[in-house]
């Protein structure tokens, strides 16, 4: 039962001897055309298991949050050390060298003609590193940012995104080595490059999908941080990366693409070096089939956890 | 017309699970029982995880209900403190208020912003400098980027950090680190401010700063809400109290009646000097001493009544006493003098007295005080005794009206003055004084 509040006579704020009864009706704030920012006098209403409609408002007046998170990841990383940078450089180049020589020229792996070995490899390590890094940051981010989630309200749906932005960054840096091996090998990519950017979101959302679907789920059930690992180490035999996708045999090629990472590679081939390179064009539908339905269920699934994350992490 | 409500919550509770262990001894005695007892606990851990519910370590399990259908009231710009013993649910309390978890039941409407301060340092980065923080903890409290660099120097001057702002934090001196992080959170705008328990960091000179900007920022017409197990603090801050007891409301009102109710039966134990067993006995005794600051709690709010009560016990049969009662500081600065020096009582009558003495307006600037008493014959006569060192009170500047922030001592009292001001003529005339 509600308590009546008693009245007593402080100066400046009178309390009402009968209790008021609010009836929620949010009212939308006053938009005031001198400032971008709404007045708010908007009523927010708590309660158990509602669902929160201004959720995806709220995202958007968080953005500078996320900004700053974002480059806060970045920022970090490299404080206090010699190099600093350099290091993004150093990374990519040492696993190209590394599977050229093993892969390439030990294990005689066959790459499509015209094509160098290594270049191969490396279009291939370009989306396959900056899924397997966001699959991992995004998995362990709520965990990691577990002080932030205890004492501070904001959408936690940026938490796993911002953690996957420092992975964007080392791709930055490593495509523009990419484009310095071509220049070298005097190569040019072929016209649909321009289609890059798609393949790219492809491949953001292959592992944001499963990434906020493993963050959550860990929050509540910490075996599932050793579960990234694993995937990242099979999931590496599993795609095109050391081998052409061109080697896998006919009976078995549906099976094979349901792995979106298949896709995003063959599609990152094809528009970087083109010729023979191909993209196999129902593989890719089954990918971004999959793609979806990871994305769905992984927001899904973080959607409703969110609310419990406080009293779990 | 009542002011519109800022905060009203009804019904609420928060439940939460906890897990308890059976006792050692029973446990795991043999290795047949440690198996049979790990395939139990990973039977229900199963079960518990495919159905949903939360995963609780220990082998049984117990409801915890940290709040219990609380509601109450905040109209628009008052302050309100939450006052209650460890564990009455003030910080689950707040966390609701701030959305960070959820409530199992019942009912919040907040109108307008709310920020929060649960914790001094939020998303702090130890190997990003002091300004690097500034910015990051503003992002995170919620302002944006074009309102920290606005407000940008005015934080670094309350934080007096500016040599040291390019310095990584991990290197401040924990002094450093908490006035910067509440600088940045002192800068908060929003309509709804609430605080937890956060003003206990840094020196005195620091808490009265902060305690002077919790002021300012109630002052502006936002709603404060404050957590403090500070007393005097809130005393000074707030003027109506919630008391949680037990996840439970206990009472909502008047601040000193809240902390009458917070403390209980040990309110006036402080306050009380009960003579002890084995002191010197003598013809005139002080059995006992009480103190009646205004506000419960040992707090005196400067300007209010202060009322000393004394207990005096005859021995022998004695015509006049004098009695004074100094209060004194923690540097042993004397401020007052009280005295009477025509007590008369013919002690073959009675034997015991009840003395009271009654300042209506204590007037001593806020601090930490205590008091001495003396109980003699007139001079020339037989010096009774002197009791020392009892019954320590603070006193806190009540609401009244100064433009400048309390700053620790400033002064020694506050005097009563009238001012007058009248214009002088333009032309210049020297005039005898």
């Amino acid at each position: 039962m509600a308590r009546s509040v008693r009245s007593c006579a402080p100066p400046t704020a009178p309390w009402h001897a009968v209790r008021a009864t609010i009836r929620c009706t949010p009212h939308q704030g006053r938009v005031d055309p001198g400032r971008s920012r709404t007045v708010s006098t908007q009523t927010l209403v708590i309660e158990a298991g509602r669902a929160e409609r201004h959720y995806w408002r709220d995202l958007w007046r968080y953005r500078e949050l996320f900004a700053v998170l974002a480059w806060r990841d970045v920022a970090v990383r490299y404080k206090q050390t010699v190099i600093g940078l350099a290091w993004v450089v150093v990374q990519p180049l040492a696993s190209v060298l590394v599977f050229t020589i093993i892969f390439g020229k030990l294990a005689k792996l066959p790459a499509p003609a015209g094509v160098p070995y290594a270049l191969m490899v490396f279009a291939a390590l370009l989306p396959w590193q900056l899924m397997s890094s966001s699959l991992t940051s995004a998995a362990g981010s709520l965990v990691g940012n577990s002080g932030l989630i205890s004492k501070v309200y904001f959408p936690r749906l940026i938490i796993p995104v911002s953690a996957v932005m420092v992975c964007f960054v080392d791709f930055a840096v490593a495509l523009v080595v990419f484009a310095l091996l071509m220049a070298w090998y005097g190569l040019l990519p072929p016209p649909q490059v321009l289609l890059l950017p798609l393949f790219l979101l492809l491949g953001f959302a292959a592992a944001i999908g499963p990434g906020l679907l493993i963050a959550s789920l860990n929050v509540r059930y910490r075996d599932f941080r050793m579960l990234v690992p694993f995937l990242v180490q099979f999931g590496m035999y599993l795609s095109p990366v050391a081998y052409s996708s061109t080697v896998v045999p006919e009976q078995w090629r549906t099976l094979y693409y349901v792995n979106p990472a298949a896709s995003v590679i063959d599609g990152f081939r094809w528009c970087l070096l083109g010729g023979e390179a191909q993209v196999w064009w129902p593989g890719f539908g089954m990918g971004c089939a999959v793609t979806a339905l990871l994305l769905w269920v992984g927001v899904r699934q973080f959607r409703r956890t969110e609310r419990n994350f406080a009293d779990m992490i | 017309m009542s002011p519109p409500l800022a905060i009203s919550v009804e019904g609420l509770s928060k439940r939460y699970l906890l897990g308890h262990n059976a006792p050692s001894a029973d446990r795991d005695a043999t290795l047949r029982d440690g198996i049979v007892h790990g395939a139990k606990d990973l039977a229900r851990k199963t079960r518990d995880m495919l159905s949903g519910r939360q995963i609780v370590q220990g082998d049984t399990v117990e409801e915890f209900w940290a709040l219990r259908n609380v509601a109450f009231e905040i109209p628009q710009g008052s302050r309100v403190g939450i006052i209650g013993r460890n564990g009455a649910g003030k910080s689950t309390l707040l966390k609701l208020l701030s959305r960070i978890t959820e409530p199992t039941s019942g009912r919040i409407a907040i109108r307008g912003r709310v920020a929060s301060l649960l914790e001094v340092g939020t998303g702090f980065h130890p190997e990003l400098s002091g300004r690097e923080n500034i910015f990051l903890n503003g992002a995170i409290l919620g302002m944006s980027r074009r309102e920290i660099q606005a407000k940008f120097d005015e934080i670094v001057e309350f934080a007096e950090v500016n040599r040291f702002l390019d310095t990584p934090v991990k290197r401040y001196s924990s002094g450093m680190y908490v006035r910067l992080a509440f600088a940045v959170a002192a800068h908060l705008e929003s309509e709804v401010l609430i605080v937890d328990e956060v003003l206990a960091v840094g020196d005195a000179q620091f808490q009265a700063k902060c305690l002077g900007k919790m002021k300012d920022v109630a002052d502006s017409g936002r709603t404060v809400l404050f957590v403090s197990h500070n007393l005097p603090s809130i005393a000074a801050l707030t003027q109506t109290c919630v008391h949680l007891s037990g996840g439970e409301v206990d009472f909502i009102g008047p601040t000193g009646e809240a902390i009458e109710r917070y403390l209980g039966a040990g309110a006036s134990a402080a306050l009380q000097y009960i003579r002890p067993k084995d002191a010197k006995p003598s013809a005139l005794e002080v059995s006992a001493l009480t103190v009646k600051t205004s506000l419960p709690g040992n707090i005196q709010v400067n300007g209010e009544q202060f009322e000393v009560l004394i207990d005096i016990r005859a021995g022998k049969r004695v015509t006049r006493a004098c009695l004074s009662i100094q209060i004194f500081d923690a540097e042993q600065c004397n401020f007052v003098h009280l005295w009477c020096h025509d007590l008369s009582f013919d002690t073959a009558n009675q034997t015991a007295y009840k003395v009271r003495c009654v300042t209506p307006r204590l007037r001593l600037y806020q601090g930490k005080y205590r008091l001495r008493v003396f109980l003699d014959e007139p001079p020339g006569g037989v010096h009774f005794e002197t009791i020392d060192g009892v019954c320590p009170f603070e006193v806190v500047m009540g609401d009244n009206s100064r433009l400048f922030k309390w700053w620790p001592k400033e002064c020694a009292y506050i005097e009563d003055a009238q001012w007058t001001s009248s214009a002088i003529s333009a032309t210049v005339k020297e005039e005898a004084i």
